[in-house]
């Protein structure tokens, strides 16, 4: 079973504000080809760093104000929160070394 | 990866041309190895440039039209239905003197290659060309973007600028006026690129209007796009125009790097091929956008694909008669 939790406009900020440990954001949606890409890279770094880092995803069209909020344009964008507060971005799709390497000096 | 004995056949890159070749020599029981690249928002990933489109309308058996990267998903089904073995994962050095050829995946220094093959079929392709203006790369996902299918819905009611002349450019520039309210495309010629189908389409669409010899020098905004900076090509004049989104599809330039001074590449960058795809490396063949830019067609790349597994092939028994 993956890891990955799925969150909304009105789960956000309970479920990745109130994280007790880093969370990774994944702005996707159904349309996006790079996207697809990318969400299985995002279940192994899940599974992976389970109890370090939760992996969560939000679909951007489902959940316009919270993709608004963050000034998402364009996806995948992933974004890492601590404690509520975005600490890094990667626009575009990555490789699994890539996404790792550019999150870890904040972790 | 199993890396252990020689490979009879290894390919780089799963476009039309990777996956076609794929196909072609896994049914000839090569056991193909294909190295089909790493995840990007570019057309330098793997399924190529048609993970970037939305209908493909000129490949020959869709009445109706396909989804690029559903046609992409169903070839490479089609190669490992007959036993073809894709890794997800990009050559970062090769050797093509060597004999058998030499590939590394992962550190390009590592003493030893990762996979030793008797023959290589480069189906690597074109990636995106950027502007290369100052600003472009800052406001990359914020408004500038080269992936119009991914991001054309952040658009919504918003004034787009597309840059190019091509096909891609009016198919992108198409695609975008479901979401925005203007879609103005910048060119830097009076002419088009573009197939005449497309033309048409994008001539007789409200939203579109025309940009002629124009190009952007610059992209304007402090934490997202709010437009471009065009210089007229005949009088030198530089304009802004207002905008939310600035999509580029400028062409595409062939991806061989990691070839350079080990085979013969022309001015343009573009492998050389001979008597169909051979190389100027003994055992090295070549097909698809990285070869060819005269067609640059999903179904021309698929054809030269079949043509390396076959050239390939050949070379291969031609080995073992020796």
């Amino acid at each position: 079973m993956s890891e990955v939790i799925t969150v909304s406009d009105d789960t956000f900020d309970e479920a990745v504000g109130l994280s007790d440990i880093p969370v990774v954001v994944d702005f996707w949606a159904e349309w996006c080809g790079p996207c697809k890409m990318v969400a299985p890279i995002l279940d192994e770094i899940a599974t992976a760093q389970a109890g370090k880092l939760k992996v969560a995803k939000l679909n951007v069209d489902d959940n316009p104000r919270t993709a608004q909020r963050f000034q998402v344009m364009s996806i995948p964008t992933l974004l890492l929160f601590k404690q509520g507060e975005a600490q890094a971005r990667i626009v575009g799709a990555r490789s699994k070394t890539q996404i790792l390497s550019e999150f870890e000096p904040h972790l | 990866m199993e890396s252990g004995a020689t490979r009879e056949v290894v390919i780089l890159g799963l476009g039309p041309a990777g996956l076609t070749a794929a196909i072609y020599a896994a049914r000839g029981e090569l056991r193909p190895l294909v190295l089909e690249g790493e995840p990007s928002s570019t057309s330098d990933q793997p399924g190529g440039q048609l993970m970037l489109t939305t209908e493909v309308e000129n490949f020959p058996g869709f009445t109706h039209g396909v989804l690029g990267p559903e046609l992409m998903v169903s070839m490479r089904s089609q190669a490992e239905r007959f036993g073809a073995e894709i890794v997800t994962e990009r050559a970062s050095r090769v050797d093509l003197s060597a004999s058998p050829i030499e590939v590394w995946v992962g550190d390009p220094q590592a003493p030893e290659p990762t996979l030793r093959s008797r023959s290589l079929i480069i189906a690597t392709g074109a990636r995106s060309l950027m502007l290369g203006v100052p600003n472009e790369a800052r406001l990359l996902g914020y408004g500038v973007s080269t992936c119009a299918t991914c991001d054309g819905f952040f658009f919504r009611g918003k004034q787009i600028v597309v840059v190019g002349g091509g096909d891609s450019a009016l198919e992108e520039a198409l695609f975008l006026t479901k979401f925005g309210d203007t879609v103005t495309v910048v060119h830097r010629r009076k002419e088009l690129r573009a197939s005449k189908i497309m033309q048409d389409r994008a001539f007789t669409n409200e939203k579109i209007s025309f940009r002629w010899d124009s190009v952007v020098t610059d992209i304007l905004g402090d934490d997202r796009v709010t437009g471009a900076r065009l210089r007229d090509v005949n009088t030198g004049e530089e304009s802004d125009i207002a905008a939310d989104g600035v999509f580029v599809a400028i062409g595409h330039a062939p991806t061989t790097e990691l070839f350079t001074g080990q085979i013969e590449i022309d001015q343009a960058g573009y492998i050389v091929t001979h008597e169909g795809t051979k190389t100027s490396a003994t055992g090295v063949f070549a097909c698809g956008d990285v070869q060819d830019h005269a067609y640059r067609q999903a179904v021309t790349a698929a054809g030269s694909g079949c043509m390396a597994a076959i050239d390939a092939e050949r070379y291969l028994s031609s080995l073992q008669e020796n």
